[in-house]
Parts: C-alpha cells; sequence; structure tokens
C-alpha cells in the first residue's frame, strides 16, 4: 500500500534548476535512505514531504490526498517528524516533551489521558529514557535529546515517519538501537523515510536509497542496485573502497591517490 | 532497546511531571487565595490601619463612615487596579516567553509598553476621546510587537542576544518619544503625565477595564494552554503535531499587545513584572502554559498589589511610583536570567 507519494516534485532550494522531478511512493513496509552531500536537500526534501514548505512544482500526497489540502492536525495523526535541529531552550521535563506528541489526538481543552502517559513513558522506556521522566531537558546530553525526538515521535504512533539524521549525536550502541527500532515500525507496517550522512547504516538498514546530488538530480532504487561505488564516489566527489561485511556493503574513504573533493 | 518490551517501572518519577486537571487546581486555588490576601492586606494598611474587623463591618450595617470612604472609595479600586495590571502584565509575559521560547521576553523590556504609552500619549495630546486613547496604545503595542518580532526575526532564528538588543533599542526610542511628548505637553499637566515613564497607580482611574479584559484572556487563552507547550518547541515541531502555526502566533501577537496596552492605558509603563512572574511560577510549577497563565494572572495581580503597598508605604507620606518597586525585584531577576542563558 503506497502512503506518502511525490508526484513530479521538485524541491524549492533558491537559484538551483529543477534538475530531476520526483516520482516516487514511499510503501508500507519500506525504509528509504536518501543520501547526498551537505547542501543537496535532503532536509529540504524531508521538510516537503512533511508539508512544512511548499515544493516548487509538483505535489506530496498522503494516501491520495495532497497534503496541502489536509489539516496539520489530519496528518500529524499519520506522519512524525524527527528535527535534526530542535528549539529545546524552553523549559520543559522529559515526560512532558514525549506527551506532546500526543498533542494530535487531544481535543482542545482534554487533559492527556493515563493512556498517552502510558505511551510516552513506554516511548521513553523503548529509547532507554526510563528513570529521566523527571529530568529538565536543558540537562541532557546531545545524544540523549537525539533519542528524546526520536521518542516524541515514537509517541504520536504515526504511521510515516520521516526522520532527519536520525543517529546524529548517537554512539554506535545506540545507533544500531534507533536503527533497529526504525527497521521494525516498517516491519509492523509503517513506512519510514530517513536522511543519512551515513553510507553504511543506509546499506545495512535501509531497502530503497534515494541519492540526491547538489545540481538538483536524483535518482533511486534499490539499495543493491543503488550502493554502487562508482555512483557514490560521484555523489560525495570522494574516492571509495568498497567490500562486504555480515552481508552488507560496507564503503570507507580511500585516501591513497585521493584527489581534492570532485576531482 | 532490546527490552522494550519489558513491563514499566511502576511510578517512577511521577510527581509533578504528569499532567492532569488534578495537579492544576491545588496551584490555582492556593494563588487565588493568596490574591484574596493580598487585596485584604491593601485595603488594610496605609496612612490608617484599618483592622480586619473593621473591614469586615464595612459589609454590615455599622460600617464607620471614615473607614467606608477609605477603604471603598480609595483603596479598594487602586487595589483591583493593581490586581488587573499585574495579571496583564504577567499574561502578556507568559505569552511573549513562549513566542519567542526564551524567558526573558517582557513587555516592558521589549518596547511594547512604551510602544502603548506612546500611542496613549499621542493620543492624549490631541486631545482626542478616551475610545481612540485606547485604540492608540494598541496600536502602539502592536506596532511595537511587530518592530521587535520582524527585526530580530529577520533571516535566521531569534537568539536571545538579537532578540533583546533590538527590544532594548526599540523601548529606549519610546522612551524618548515620550520625554519628548512631555516636553512639549502643556506644564500644568506634566505632573499627571510622567506616570507612563514610571507606572504609578495612584493615577488609575477605574479598575474594570484591566479586570475585564483579565477574565477574557483567561477563558480565551484556556483551550490554547496545549497548542502553546507545543509551540514552545519551535515552529517546525509545533506544524509537524498538528498546531496551525500562523494562526495561533498571530492570536498571542495580538493578545500580548491588547493585554499590554489596557495595562499601561490602566497605569503607565510597569516594568518587569512579566518577567518576575512566570519565571517564579516555572520554577515552581514546571512550564505547562495551562497552568503557568492562568496562574500568572492570579501570581501577577497579587504581585503588583503587594508592590503597591510598598509604594504607598515605604516612604509616607511620600508615595513612589510602584515602577520603581517591580524595578526592584525586576532587575535582578533579569540580570540572573541572562547570566545563566547560553
Amino acid at each position: 500500500m503506497s502512503t506518502l507519494r511525490a508526484r513530479h516534485l521538485v524541491i524549492d532550494i533558491p537559484d538551483r534548476v529543477d534538475g530531476t522531478p520526483l516520482d516516487l511512493e514511499i510503501m508500507t513496509g519500506q525504509v528509504w535512505g536518501v543520501l547526498g552531500p551537505n547542501g543537496a536537500g535532503k532536509t529540504t526534501l524531508l521538510h516537503t514531504l512533511a508539508g512544512l514548505r511548499p515544493p516548487r512544482r509538483g505535489e506530496v500526497l498522503l494516501d491520495d490526498q495532497p497534503l496541502a489540502e489536509l489539516r496539520r492536525r489530519t496528518i500529524a495523526r499519520q506522519l512524525a517528524v524527527v528535527f535534526q535541529e530542535r528549539q529545546d531552550g524552553f523549559p520543559a521535563t522529559v515526560l512532558e516533551t514525549a506527551l506532546i506528541g500526543r498533542h494530535p489526538f487531544l481535543s482542545a481543552l482534554q487533559m492527556e489521558t493515563a493512556e498517552d502517559v502510558m505511551v510516552a513513558r513506554q516511548a521513553l522506556s523503548a529509547l532507554e529514557l526510563e528513570g529521566y521522566e523527571a529530568r529538565a531537558v536543558s540537562t541532557l546530553s546531545g545524544g540523549e535529546r537525539q533519542r528524546l525526538a526520536v521518542a516524541t515521535a515514537l509517541a504520536q504512533q504515526p504511521r510515516i515517519w520521516l526522520a532527519d539524521e536520525p543517529t546524529n549525536h548517537l554512539d554506535l550502541r545506540h545507533q544500531v538501537a534507533v536503527m533497529h527500532l526504525l527497521q521494525r515500525q516498517a516491519a509492523s507496517g509503517r513506512s519510514v523515510f530517513l536522511c543519512l550522512h551515513d553510507i553504511n547504516l543506509a546499506a545495512r538498514w535501509c531497502d530503497r536509497i534515494l541519492l540526491l546530488y547538489p545540481d538538483g538530480s536524483a535518482c533511486w532504487g534499490d539499495t543493491e542496485s543503488m550502493l554502487m561505488p562508482a555512483a557514490l564516489e560521484q555523489l560525495y566527489g570522494q574516492k571509495l573502497s568498497a567490500t562486504r561485511l555480515d552481508g552488507a556493503p560496507v564503503f570507507v574513504p580511500r585516501l591513497v591517490d585521493a584527489g581534492p573533493p570532485g576531482g | 532497546m532490546a527490552g522494550a518490551e519489558q513491563p514499566l517501572p511502576a511510578g517512577a518519577a511521577a510527581g509533578r511531571v504528569a499532567p492532569g486537571l488534578a495537579r492544576v487546581w491545588p496551584p490555582l486555588l492556593t494563588l487565588a487565595a493568596l490574591s484574596v490576601l493580598s487585596v485584604l492586606l491593601a485595603l488594610s494598611i496605609g496612612s490608617v490601619h484599618v483592622p480586619l474587623s473593621g473591614l469586615l463591618a464595612l459589609f454590615g450595617s455599622s460600617a464607620d463612615p471614615l473607614y467606608y470612604a477609605l477603604v471603598i472609595e480609595l483603596r479598594l479600586p487602586r487595589a483591583l487596579a493593581a490586581f488587573g495590571t499585574g495579571g496583564l502584565l504577567a499574561v502578556a509575559g507568559a505569552l511573549m516567553q513562549v513566542l519567542l521560547r526564551n524567558p526573558l521576553a517582557d513587555p516592558y523590556v521589549l518596547g511594547l509598553s512604551g510602544g502603548a504609552a506612546v500611542g496613549a500619549l499621542g493620543a492624549m495630546l490631541l486631545g482626542l476621546g478616551a475610545l481612540v486613547v485606547s485604540g492608540s496604545a494598541f496600536v502602539g503595542a502592536l506596532l511595537s510587537t511587530v518592530l521587535v518580532f520582524g527585526l530580530a526575526h529577520g533571516t535566521g532564528s531569534w537568539t536571545p542576544t538579537r532578540l533583546l538588543l533590538t527590544g532594548v533599542v526599540v523601548a529606549a526610542g519610546w522612551g524618548a518619544v515620550i520625554t519628548f511628548m512631555l516636553v512639549i505637553g502643556p506644564t500644568e499637566r506634566l505632573p499627571g503625565m510622567l506616570y507612563w515613564l514610571m507606572g504609578d497607580l495612584a493615577y488609575a482611574r477605574s479598575a474594570w477595564p484591566s479586570l475585564t479584559m483579565l477574565a477574557v484572556a483567561c477563558i480565551v487563552l484556556a483551550p490554547l494552554g496545549r497548542s502553546l507547550n507545543v509551540l514552545a518547541r519551535g515552529p517546525l515541531q509545533a506544524a509537524t503535531l498538528g498546531v496551525s502555526v500562523r494562526p495561533l502566533e498571530w492570536t498571542v501577537f495580538l493578545a500580548a499587545s491588547l493585554l499590554t496596552s489596557v495595562a499601561v492605558i490602566t497605569a503607565g509603563t510597569i516594568g518587569f513584572v512579566g518577567l518576575v512572574v512566570p519565571h517564579m511560577l516555572r520554577l515552581v510549577f514546571g512550564a505547562d502554559q495551562r497552568l503557568i497563565l492562568p496562574a500568572s494572572a492570579l501570581a501577577g495581580g497579587s504581585l503588583l498589589v503587594l508592590a503597591d503597598i510598598g509604594a504607598r508605604t515605604l516612604m509616607a507620606p511620600e508615595q513612589l511610583p510602584v515602577g520603581v518597586i517591580t524595578a526592584l525585584l525586576g532587575v535582578p531577576t533579569f540580570l540572573y536570567l541572562l547570566y545563566r542563558s547560553r
């Protein structure tokens, strides 16, 4: 089943030509990974798919309905976004932060129910944040805040996950844990769409890959067919060495005969 | 993570973290009691001390006419005006802090009060009616809000430094305009007009506009509490959680400007109430706006009533402008918050 679909979509990045219009469907059960160098427009694409920015051309459809015509509240009940940058300067506790994931499901004057609190606590526990409930967000480390952001999205119980660098600031164990959590979400009938820096995380955890080039061109397909060393070298302007480990391709920058970027 | 399905720790760190109706009422009732107490104190304390028994007797048939005139005609209107003004300023401050995601925001510091004062003074100097004076104060406050938010926002996000600099400069500008208006204004009205600069409840004419506006604000803002909690996490996050960000932001803009302008019309530019009160309340009760907004109304009102008692009695028989007292409380709080913020 298709859930989120981009139709002739061109994201709006100032002073850039249109490039390749995106025609892709994010199906139930899929984990998509977007790869591209800095400034290729990964975050802009994610925000456009979430309906937070208008596209330059084309449209985004949620269950065949244009996103632009849906109320934010309707979208919020289906789709969660984990942002790369967060504004958590305003005082709040960890549980209060996770509980705002329940906001789309409550009416204006309704207080959070015991069930909402339970959902939020379970989300915190799934991200190994149990016992942190009463902590002020400002006292958390970068990695703990990142996990809290994922937990807040988890409390939203979305059908579609859009996550911008969900493994930022995370140590190796928590990187694996978060990717595993997202994979299980997809396996249980949700769709997951991730922007990633790390080719190797994408290679291991994603089944669909979208390569986004700085000039606006793009290509997408199965992970196995997309993660070709030559394509990736062109994408990042960096020579790579490739091998296979534990059944997944692994790429590392090649330092011998490394020319200047793009050369 | 492997243990995601394990049972939850029962009631771990519960207490102040789980919001609910049961959590909202005790603090609000406590603050309401404090409000009543502060007004009673204001009725009792002054050049002539009226004991509690004397206050009670006023409602009986054996009311002392002297006490009646003193308490009901002089002290009560002033105390209620103080309560309304303080409540308005505290709620306006709490709203701006959410909108800017910054605990340093305050209608006085950011120049809203100054804009309202300029609007009101300008209309008065032109000899326009009370309604125009009020409308003009609102336009002044709104203009100030748009200026500060527009300029401080610019192309990037609101950094505290940029926001405060913009606000302080705008406030200083309004201060200069007020001084200019006072200089060109008729001399005989000068003493009565100076209160726009310092904030003085001695000139408050009626308590009803501020009290009515405060009640309306509490009712209108009540359904927005949780949306404001979400907005405090930033506009993008709020939008993905189903908040219509622009309409909500404009509602808060307008509300903060309106509340500030009514407060300024009542008592001039009283500073720092909007800064001190929400800050203290957040320290005690957490940052849930469903509690903080009504609590700010009650605590802000009580604080200004108490501050005004100080203003009337500290240098008696001389009366201080109440703005002096709130500045004594507010400036250290502001500096402390600024020091703590990154």
